[in-house]
């Protein structure tokens, strides 16, 4: 009836997973008490989670991914813990089998849960308003992506209390991933939450470069995009051109574990070297997926803030073009080691090299924006400026690593997690951050705390290098990435180091809580009353703070890039108020996205437990609401002009008031 | 188009509004079918790296029988033509030949669906399921992909039926009936590669 599914399988016998348990139920019975007293459901689902808003959309990939920032870096300071304590023959306080399961999580919940939703949450809330378009080319798929990766999430939360997690590493090499290594439901768990979410991604990745190809505003040429909306093009092409890849190694493992195939197994032919090659095919992209949109942030603030022109617009474009194809010509450098012999490994080395080049050239850009600028120094540049020192360094350990022959001594090595943690947190983290920070007032119409903003920063810059420093130390010295425990104590003080790292910016995770509960209580002292509280350049600050639902009354007309510096460098730009409202078409929210969302939850649920009966029921389930959704031809509605005049209005005496 | 802007005011013509329309609706499914060619192309090339394995199994050339799936062939690519006419029958808004060019279309590929099964349950019963050796397992796989694909098409062709006969042909189904065709046409690309690749160089 219940598959393998049974009460042993949640673990009572493991007091660090029941207190969580615990944790994450007492808050989750006071979220639902406080919902149910405000009577708040009935909004939260005709407002939020049926809603097929970009901008809402956004906000709620950004919430989760902070929520599982939490979860993530909870097994980080675990494991620095751990090495901290387990030296010279102590076992520290955590067993391999649970040590193992936390760092496949980690991994797993950083690139996709955090990382991943980051980005698509910013491309939602951004990227149609600077294209100058009412939503994206298909609302409704839009949301149901976000239910899709809402199931992923799920799953994996789900896999810390009922059963296990891979204890596999974060992309679960074969043939350990195999059955016969693997026989728990841990890498089970790895395939669902990472295919659903992962079809979510592909959606969302046609999505947008539909909706960026398609919907630009009159007089928008290609090559008038803002740079933020030029990366997330190219991200959404390495997302549509890699995911699927991904969706296909999964599935074959899937195959693998199930029907008992044999496409990666040790016998009747398997060949494990095809699973390292398939998962990197995707692998390599995907940081370019997550790089690309934050040098994007990173090419809007320090625009923004040095009050001048983006230095260089058109080589910036070319290189992340440059960057996007590259990227799908480097993916063997993750196993150099792997023996496919010094010519191919030559190959790959050099073309790992020329990525240096362009985004060389996209350092420089930035440092020659600020040239005589007038760099403001708020907490959107204080992190750009941090990226650029951390990311250069970063880029050189990955040139380093790029070297074949360096590589067989650094292969494995804490080296790699220096180096990757270099350029990811010193990236994506502090790309996220600055535009977390940049573009927060556009999304509530108050402007964060910039005091414990800097905090923040502070706390993650300083604590990144105390914690990451010391591995690319120790890993001169032998050690190896993944360690349960080490024999030579002479790498515990500076493993003590790297804890201490891990704790300051656990410090900087509390700052930016403590930033978001300051911000709302000042909100009214920090609002944002213009829609434009930068003094920016491009079209998403046109329109008020937050934007109207349809965004824009009037779609804008582009002649420049930058073209909201040029209409506020005219004559009389506050005084124009328009004096004639149209009906504004609008798409409707829907309910199939979450329903199809919370179905796919019991979908992976059944086939992780091999419950077969309650996997075919909710297929079934998923397809009937497809249908419906078909079948139903109300799915869209006109905005009064009336009703669009009311809200403009009230914008335009704001902002009159304001003058 | 047109669209007037926020400096603007006098012009007072009427918004166009360009989501969800017939023509991003057909653009969206072309990236869509692109994504999906690569799912194939990671087929086919896991097919290509193990098809060799046959790890004391059966070799493709014992196995393969190349006028049954010339027969195979042929009706999926008849059904190609039958649809075809579908949408010329569109275009010429004849619903009702719309309608029966579904259903032939339809039957076409029910069969060709109905073969492949047979092929694959007589080689589950003679023993060369897709546990046997990584060969039959890249083999079932990448053709069962494809056969997976076609059934969804199926499915897809009677809601189109059904929807066709109580809708009509309009803004709604008429993109339906278009990107339902490119499914089509492109599944039956991706089933000459099969023919060739699997069929075609594993017996020749």
């Amino acid at each position: 009836m219940f598959g393998k599914l049974s009460l042993e399988a949640i673990p009572y016998h493991e007091p660090i997973i029941m207190v969580t348990a615990a944790v994450i139920g007492i808050v989750g019975a006071a979220v639902v008490g406080l919902l149910t007293y405000y009577r708040k459901w009935g909004y939260l689902w005709s407002e939020w989670i049926t809603s097929i808003d970009h901008k809402k959309l956004g906000i709620m990939y950004f919430l989760v991914a902070l929520v599982m920032l939490v979860r993530g870096f909870a097994d980080a300071i675990m494991m620095r813990s751990q090495q901290a304590i387990a030296a010279g023959g102590s076992e520290g306080y955590l067993p391999p089998e649970h040590y193992d399961q936390i760092f496949s999580a980690h991994g797993v919940i950083m690139i996709f849960f955090v990382a991943m939703p980051m980005v698509i949450g910013l491309m939602n809330l951004v990227v149609p308003l600077q294209i100058g378009a009412r939503d994206v080319a298909f609302p409704f798929m839009n949301n149901l992506s976000f239910w899709l990766f809402a199931a992923g999430v799920v799953l994996v939360n789900v896999s810390l209390v009922v059963g296990e997690f891979a204890k596999t590493g974060w992309l679960a090499y074969a043939p350990l991933s195999e059955t016969a290594y693997s026989p728990g439901v841990g890498v089970d768990y790895w395939i669902w939450a990472l295919q659903i979410s992962g079809i979510g991604t592909t959606l969302t990745g046609i999505n947008f470069f539909v909706t960026i190809l398609k919907m630009r505003t009159k007089g928008m040429k290609l090559f008038r995009m803002p740079i933020f909306t030029w990366t997330a093009l190219c991200t959404n092409v390495l997302i549509i051109a890699s995911f699927p890849i991904l969706t296909a190694t999964i599935a074959l493992l899937t195959l693998d574990r199930y029907l008992g195939m044999h496409f990666f197994t040790n016998d009747l032919g398997g060949n494990q070297m095809m699973y390292v090659n398939m998962i990197w095919a995707w692998g390599h992209p995907e940081v370019y997926i997550l790089i690309l949109p934050a040098f994007g942030v990173f090419s809007e603030v320090i625009a923004t803030f040095s009050k001048k022109r983006l230095f260089g617009y058109n080589t910036m474009v070319w290189a992340t073009v440059a960057i996007t194809i590259l990227s799908f010509m480097v993916w063997l450098h993750h196993f150099f080691t792997m023996g496919a012999g010094a010519n191919v490994n030559a190959f790959f080395g050099i073309a790992t090299m020329i990525i240096a080049i362009p985004t060389g050239v996209k350092i420089f850009n930035w440092l020659f924006t600020m040239y005589r600028g007038r760099v403001q120094f708020t907490s959107p540049v204080l992190w750009t400026l941090g990226f650029i020192i951390t990311f250069t360094l970063g880029g050189m350990t990955g040139v380093m690593l790029a070297v074949p022959g360096a590589n067989f001594v650094l292969h494995n090595s804490l080296f790699v997690i220096a180096h990757f943690h270099n350029v990811i947190i010193g990236g994506v983290v502090f790309g996220m951050m600055a535009g977390y920070a940049y573009w927060f007032p556009k999304a509530f119409g108050f402007k964060l705390d910039e005091k414990w903003g800097k905090r923040s920063f502070w706390c993650w810059l300083i604590g990144f290098y105390m914690a990451f420093m010391p591995l690319y130390v120790l890993s001169f010295y032998g050690a190896m990435r993944r360690m349960q425990s080490y024999e030579n104590a002479s790498w515990q003080p500076l493993m003590i180091v790297a804890w201490v790292g891990a704790v300051i910016i656990l410090l900087g995770i509390l700052c930016t809580v403590i930033q978001l509960i300051v911000s709302i209580r000042d909100r009214e002292k920090n609002a944002d009353v213009t829609g434009d509280p930068w003094d920016a350049r491009t079209l998403e600050w046109a329109v008020s703070s937050p934007p109207p639902y349809y965004n824009f009354a009037h779609l804008p007309e582009v002649n420049s890039i930058d073209q909201f510096w040029e209409m506020k460098k005219q004559e009389g730009f506050a005084a124009q108020a328009p004096t004639q409202y149209h009906d504004v078409h609008m798409p409707k929210n829907t309910a199939a996205g979450p329903i199809m969302g919370i179905i796919s939850i019991v979908f992976g649920f059944a086939l992780i437990w091999h419950i077969w009966w309650l996997a075919a029921l909710s297929a079934a389930g998923m397809f009937v609401t497809f249908l419906m959704r078909i079948f139903n031809d109300d799915i869209d509605y006109h905005v009064p002009a009336a009703e669009v005049e009311r809200i403009e209005r009230e914008h335009h005496k704001r902002l009159e008031m304001q003058a | 188009m047109a669209t007037d802007t926020l400096t603007n005011h006098s012009a007072h013509a009427p918004e166009h509004e360009h989501h969800d329309t017939g023509a991003i609706k057909v653009f969206g499914f072309w990236i869509y079918l692109m994504s999906d060619l690569i799912i194939f192309g990671s087929l086919f090339a896991a097919y290509a790296v193990l098809s060799p394995n046959t790890a004391g199994g059966p070799t493709p050339e014992e196995i393969f029988e190349l006028p049954f799936v010339l027969v195979e062939t042929f009706l999926l690519l008849f059904s190609s033509f039958t649809y075809g006419m579908a949408v010329l029958a569109m275009n010429d808004d004849r619903t009702e030949q719309v309608r029966n060019w579904l259903v032939i279309t339809f039957l076409l590929g029910a069969g060709f669906v109905g073969m492949e099964i047979y092929e694959f349950h007589n080689l589950v019963v003679e023993g060369f399921g897709p546990d046997r050796s990584a060969f039959l397992s890249s083999f079932f796989t990448l053709v069962g992909t494809h056969g997976t694909h076609v059934t969804f098409g199926l499915i897809w062709i009677l809601v189109m039926i059904f929807q066709v006969s109580t809708k009509g042909l309009t803004d709604v189904t008429r993109p339906r009936i278009m990107c339902l065709s490119l499914f089509w046409h492109f599944l039956d690309i991706v089933w000459i590669c099969v023919f060739t690749i699997v069929y075609l160089m594993g017996v020749l």
